[in-house]
């Protein structure tokens, strides 16, 4: 059996390593020390260059070697995240100075990154708990590694801080601003978002069940819905903002004429997906609509139901956020987006995104969660 | 399926009592404003004239529906297309955008769907995300883009493009993906003893099975990727198109205007889904398809 197991990723990182290692400077500042050595310049990777360069050179030959999976993986996991973490403490304050062999060794990090994700994704197991972690961390890596070349790029390149701010701002920003954030979620999430989805969900609910028992309705309704759904429905923000103020009411009609349409097709699509087999034995049983509905439809149409909330979840928040474009009172999240962009504090404007983006993944997980709990039977929850 | 004989009735039954409702509600809701007004007037006025009176109000709160059609015909064929009031110049300039970011949605879409079919590290660290970002009020972020492009002087179609892409790839790699896998395990073992090529298989197997699923999730793209056009317009101050309409009415209470925004937004979202749901069923057809 060879000792060796060299990979195309590995190898690569090695040779940026070695092209960064003959390059002269990780950075303009330090070409500037090299060439006048009398002057006293600080500057980035004094003493952490060599450090950087061995541990993702280490990091590379120790993957060819044939180890265990898990070896392999533990050894790249540390040396390309400890060399990544080195490199962007190394350049915070030397913005914009960096050279070729800065972003070489990134590169490196992030080569040796997807030798680590080849390795996780090829592992065979039973073990259920084992496997649903694996789901979770090669995501939760690759996600992470975004987040690095962005604050890479930005601090490396020296981006204008207007046009893009590095990720560690960002969260330092929403550290800093913590009850603002909190006002806006309360203002956007918990009144406008809340109290629209549940009124337009219900109602389109309702309308489906009453269009379920007159078919004439149905037959009408549903292109009409289908049609609607494909229409820019967003346009009637500034119409409901002048009906009903600039408080949160406004907004949550808009989410209710937005969540309504999708919930009344879905609803009325699922209540024809049970079988005719089932409903002829709900028949033989003498089971009255309503019995029938309860007990087999309802059930049945299920899975439509929250395939519906779920698509609402991000209809909602968006139909909430757009509509304090048009006029708010001075909080909620749309309306800190607006002005925090007049006001150039990209920041902030980051921030809010990014509570708005865990905010809509948490409304969302949460619904996709009653579902695995409600739909227990269902072949796609069971894994059958 | 139902026939279009079963659908006419009801449809245009339901029209029929949506439109009478907002006559209803026009009436209701000028009322208020017409009589505060006859009142300051000192005008004394039959009902059946209050009635007319409130569907003729120059800024109803809830313009009748003659009102806004006589607004669209106006702005649409009595005006020179090139005029900054024609809702053919507005459509125009939201549409073009609507166009190029959809175009480069669905070409981004269809490169990210064969990249996590074929190479499965980039399924399992790239799909969660993709699934996750559908979470995510991507619109929220609009503004912010073309602000900050504005800002190096990136103005004009791209960054509302820019949104369009956005928006419109993630149902295009979505609905990819699941259809170069949707394959039956048979039809691939075929391919196998045929002896193809991963090549061979992608093109003459995987690509013809995608079709359906690429056209259906280029419908919901193409909605899409107008929504991310005409919000791109609101926060800029932008001079032309569907969404700096909307603003403009907003600003100067033209309720009319805004209404007949909506209509011409509603008519090109129409067009829209009709092209792409023609172009799919002529495709399909071409490659031999039999309606199911």
């Amino acid at each position: 059996m060879r000792m060796l197991r060299p990979s195309w990723q590995a190898v690569a990182a090695l040779v940026c390593c070695l092209v960064a290692f003959a390059l002269p400077g990780m950075s303009t500042l330090e070409l500037e020390a090299r060439a006048n050595p009398a002057a006293v310049i600080d500057y980035p990777f004094m003493g952490t260059g060599g450090l950087v360069v061995g541990l993702l050179v280490l990091g590379a030959l120790a993957s060819m070697i044939r180890l265990s999976v898990w070896g392999e993986a533990v050894i790249l996991l540390f040396a390309a995240h400890f060399a990544a973490w080195l490199l962007l403490t190394g350049i915070m304050g030397y913005e914009g100075s960096a050279l070729a062999p800065f972003f070489l060794l990134i590169a490196a990090g992030w080569l040796l990154v997807w030798r680590l994700v080849v390795v996780l994704s090829g592992i065979r197991t039973t073990n259920r708990s084992l496997e649903w972690t694996l789901r979770l961390v090669i995501p939760a890596i690759f996600g992470a590694w975004l987040l690095i070349i962005w604050e890479a790029a930005t601090r490396g390149f020296g981006i204008p801080f207007i046009l893009l701010p590095p990720p560690s701002s960002i969260g330092v920003r929403i550290a800093s601003s913590l009850p603002v954030l909190a006002a806006d979620v309360r203002q956007t999430i918990f009144k406008s978002v809340l109290i629209g989805y549940v009124l337009g969900c219900g109602a389109g609910f309702a309308v489906a069940i009453l269009a379920d028992r007159v078919d004439f309705l149905r037959r009408g309704l549903l292109p009409i819905g289908n049609m609607v759904s494909a229409l820019p429905i967003i346009g009637v923000a500034p119409i409901m903002v002048m009906w009903f103020g600039f408080d949160w009411h406004s907004k949550a009609a808009v989410v209710v004429i937005m969540t309504f349409f999708p919930m009344l097709v879905n609803t009325v699509t699922g209540l024809a997906a049970s079988g005719a087999m089932e409903r002829d034995l709900m028949r033989t049983y003498a089971s009255s609509y309503w019995q029938t509905l309860f007990k087999l439809r309802l059930p049945a149409a299920a899975p439509f139901i929250f395939n519906a909330l779920k698509i609402n979840s991000t209809l909602a928040l968006i139909g909430a956020i757009v509509a304090e474009f048009f006029g708010t009172p001075v909080v909620g999240m749309g309306f800190r987006i607006s002005t925090e962009v007049g006001r150039m504090n990209i920041d902030m404007v980051w921030a809010e995104i990014a509570v708005a983006a865990i905010a809509g993944s948490v409304f969302y997980g949460v619904v996709a969660l009653i579902e695995r709990a409600a739909t227990f039977w269902h072949p796609s929850v069971r894994g059958g | 399926m139902m026939s279009f004989r079963d659908k006419i009735w009801p449809v245009s039954a339901i029209l029929l009592v949506l439109l009478v409702i907002w006559y209803a509600g026009a009436i209701l809701m000028n009322a208020p404003f017409q009589r505060d007004l006859n009142r300051r007037g000192d005008v004394d006025v039959t009902f059946s004239q209050f009635v007319g009176q409130t569907l003729s109000q120059q800024k109803p709160t809830l313009p009748a529906p003659h009102q806004v059609a006589k607004n669209v015909f106006e702005n649409t064929f009595l005006r020179k297309v090139t005029s900054n009031r024609s809702l053919v110049y507005h459509s125009w300039v939201t549409l073009s955008s609507t166009v190029l970011g959809f175009a480069f949605g669905t070409a981004l879409g269809v490169l990210i769907a064969v990249g996590i079919v074929h190479i499965k590290a980039l399924e399992r660290s790239l799909m969660p995300w993709i699934i996750a970002s559908q979470t995510i009020p991507i619109l929220a972020i609009a503004p912010m883009i073309i602000v900050v492009l504005a800002a190096v002087n990136v103005t004009g179609i791209i960054p509302k493009a820019m949104i369009s892409t956005y928006l419109s790839f993630f149902p295009v790699a979505v609905g990819m993906v699941k259809g170069l896998r949707s394959p039956e395990l048979t039809h691939l073992d075929l391919m196998h003893t045929y002896n193809a090529s991963k090549a061979q298989t992608f093109w003459k197997l995987r690509v013809p099975a995608s079709v359906p699923f690429l056209f259906a999730s280029m419908k919901v793209a193409v909605a899409a990727s107008l929504v991310g056009a005409i919000v791109g317009e609101l926060p800029t101050g932008a001079v032309a198109g569907i969404g700096s309409k909307l603003l403009a009415g907003a600003y100067y209470s033209q309720t009319i205007d805004i209404w007949a925004a909506l209509v011409a937004g509603s008519v090109v979202a129409a067009l829209l889904v009709t092209i792409v749901d023609l172009t799919g069923r002529l495709v399909e057809r071409a490659m031999g398809a039999r309606p199911a």
